[in-house]
């Protein structure tokens, strides 16, 4: 039996290299936001970037202040300060070793290097969170998204299962006409409906965003609808002889054994709610009423974009939702898969 | 209609009313009034005015709008490759080794990232001096790419992107593996099936359904595509047009040239386009999605 450890070995090996190898790729760009949400103002587009927040060392050199940079020279490494640049290379100020201090070259500016010293601004953490109401915004969102989570588990659960777990006549046309509603674009029906809200009076609350939830919306249903079809119906039949109505068959047999799909409905929810800019900018006018999105966007004001603040406050804001994800698992991942029949 | 089918209508049509009341409360409104706007010329600071089919017309003849349609075309490259990858991520992240919590958390962090903020990312990777991706490439003695800048390579750019994104699908993926039934993998096991088989045989057929929802889902996002394109392109449009995708066209019609009648009818031509597409995805599906659900 040494040959299956191995094998089981060597696939260990590959899956851990292959996920470490594409994590690495996956995580870099978020590893980029939380880096520059550490580094100085003026220090976020530096040219070239960089990873490590740091801060370039400057000292006074005949009243000014000028950049440390370090040469490689005949094998030498020198440390000099930049006094200018000429047409014929970069002046520069020798300051260590001792031995050669004080001597003034000129030199190819590309082969000077800035000297940086790791300087994490923490700073930016609060000073971005004090940007907007924080905390008030952060109730808006959370009230909003848990209202979206429950009314799309209700509505999308009871009509997806219309359309798997019961035949009648005209289904399949009606659900054809479910999935044509996602595909008139957003952006021709952006007007009108905001039209029609002014005309319920419905603008500048936050009924827009909540009370569609509870009539389902067509992605919700359209998946669920697909993850009721793979349950058996015998068991749906059994229950039906066993004289259960059909709402009794949905709640104490479908959405039992729908957990992960249903858990994938409410976090999809959840996320897509949490991160909504376009509804509550559209539909909220109340500074009082607004979700964090629309704080994130007041990084990007009028004197020019605060982004060390925008990408600290971004990554506050998307913190909940990996904490969410990350214990949430569970639901998704069962160890074995059951489908309520045996052998 | 028989009895039996007026009772089953009136069931089925009771479990989708919640539906049908949204649809009558806050879609058909909206979609009435802008299939009504395509048949006008509506500059928004004005009332609409009736042209009939003046706008679809103007259409046909329109050589961006078909420089749109062919961009979003070439996009749905994207398709296979998201749901290849997808899947194939869900079957890597599903085993129960040490640490997988952790490794699909990090798979799936690019799908929350707010747009605006990948957006700046991939735009500072993209960049063709210092950006990531070069920097990537000449470690690798290959030679740097212009990325967005460049025509030929603009569309791959925001493929690539996307591609990162994966996570997303990826967890609708995972919840379907669930759904496995186990006493298939053991039946399969003293059939002698081998890892592959057992992929082909027992999982890919258990989860059509949902490959089915990606697939219709991926296209119909696909040719409604405009978020990334929007914010990362400066002109607007791209290099040569490449990536004037066909929801960023419809977007400047209606919002920057003000000619809200042109884009309607762009988005009810759109639609009879998705809705075309669907239709065949679906007809073609009876063929290769198993439903347990006796149907």
């Amino acid at each position: 039996m040494k040959s299956k450890t191995v094998k089981r070995r060597v696939t260990l090996v590959v899956v851990y290299g292959l996920l470490l190898g594409f994590g690495l790729l996956f995580f870099l760009p978020f590893l980029w936001l939380v880096t520059t949400s550490l580094k100085a103002d003026d220090a976020v587009f530096e040219f070239p970037p960089y990873w490590i927040p740091s801060r370039r060392e400057h000292i006074t050199v005949e009243g000014k202040l000028r950049g440390v940079y370090t040469l490689e020279a005949r094998g030498e490494r020198l440390k000099v300060v930049r006094l200018g640049d000429t047409p014929r290379g970069a002046r520069v100020r020798v300051l260590e070793p001792p031995a050669r201090a004080g001597e003034n070259l000129l030199v190819n500016a590309e082969k000077l290097t800035p000297v940086r010293h790791a300087c994490f601004r923490w700073e930016n953490y609060p000073r971005a969170l004090k940007t907007f109401p924080f905390l008030l915004y952060t109730r808006n969102t959370l009230y909003i998204a848990i209202l979206c989570v429950i009314g799309t588990l209700l509505s999308a659960s009871i009509v997806a299962y219309g359309f798997s777990r019961l035949q009648w006549p005209g289904r399949d046309v009606i659900f054809i006409l479910v999935l044509a509603t996602m595909m008139l674009p957003d952006q021709a029906l952006v007007l009108p409906r905001f039209i029609m809200f002014r005309h319920l009076g419905w603008i500048g609350s936050f009924k827009p965003l909540i009370v569609p939830a509870f009539f389902s919306t067509a992605f919700d249903v359209f998946l669920l609808r697909q993850f009721f079809l793979t349950l058996p119906g015998e068991l749906s039949d059994a229950a039906r002889i066993d004289g259960c109505s059909e709402f009794g068959i949905l709640w104490r047999i479908i959405v039992p054994l729908s957990k992960p799909a249903l858990a994938t409905v409410a976090l999809l929810t959840f996320i897509w709610a949490w991160l909504d800019f376009m509804g509550p900018l559209v539909y909220l006018n109340d500074e009082n009423t607004y979700t964090l999105a629309l704080g994130l966007a007041a990084f990007l004001g009028r004197h020019g974009a605060d982004w060390s603040g925008l990408m600290a406050a971004g990554t506050v804001v998307i913190a909940p939702i990996i904490v969410i994800f990350f214990f949430a698992q569970r639901t998704f991942i069962r160890g074995i898969a059951l489908t309520g029949m045996k052998g | 209609m028989s009895p039996g089918d007026k009772k089953r209508l009136a069931t089925g049509l009771l479990f989708i009313s919640p539906w049908i009341a949204g649809f009558l409360l806050f879609l058909l409104y909206p979609m009435a009034s802008s299939f009504y706007y395509s048949l006008c010329r509506y500059p928004v600071l004005r009332p609409p005015q009736f042209i009939g089919f003046g706008n679809y017309a103007r259409i046909i003849h329109d050589e961006y709008f078909w420089k749109a349609l062919g961009n979003t075309a070439f996009m749905f490259i994207e398709l296979p490759l998201m749901v290849v990858l997808g899947l194939a991520l869900a079957l890597l992240l599903n085993q129960a080794v040490r640490g997988m919590a952790f490794f699909r958390t990090i798979f799936y962090l690019p799908a929350i990232v707010p747009v605006v903020a990948s957006a700046m990312l991939w735009l500072w990777i993209y960049n063709p001096e210092y950006g990531l991706a070069n920097v990537l490439l000449t470690k690798l003695n290959l030679p740097g790419l212009r990325w967005l800048v460049d025509p030929r390579t603009s569309k791959p750019s925001f493929i690539i992107m996307d591609l990162w994104a994966v996570g997303g699908g990826m967890i609708i993926y995972l919840a379907a593996l669930q759904g496995v039934p186990e006493h298939l993998f053991e039946a399969a096991e003293l059939d002698g099936a081998g890892a592959w088989q057992k992929l082909v045989h027992v999982i890919l057929p258990s989860i059509s359904p949902v490959m089915l929802f990606m697939i219709i889902m991926g296209m119909i996002g696909l040719f409604q595509y405009f978020t990334q394109a929007w914010i990362m392109t400066t002109p607007r449009g791209g290099p040569e047009y490449s990536t004037l995708f066909y929801a960023l066209y419809l977007f400047q019609n209606g919002f920057e040239y003000f000619r809200m009648g042109y884009a309607c009818a762009m988005a009810w031509v759109l639609f009879v386009v998705i809705l075309g597409a669907t239709v065949l995805v679906l007809k073609t599906s009876q063929r290769w999605v198993y439903y347990e659900e006796s149907r």
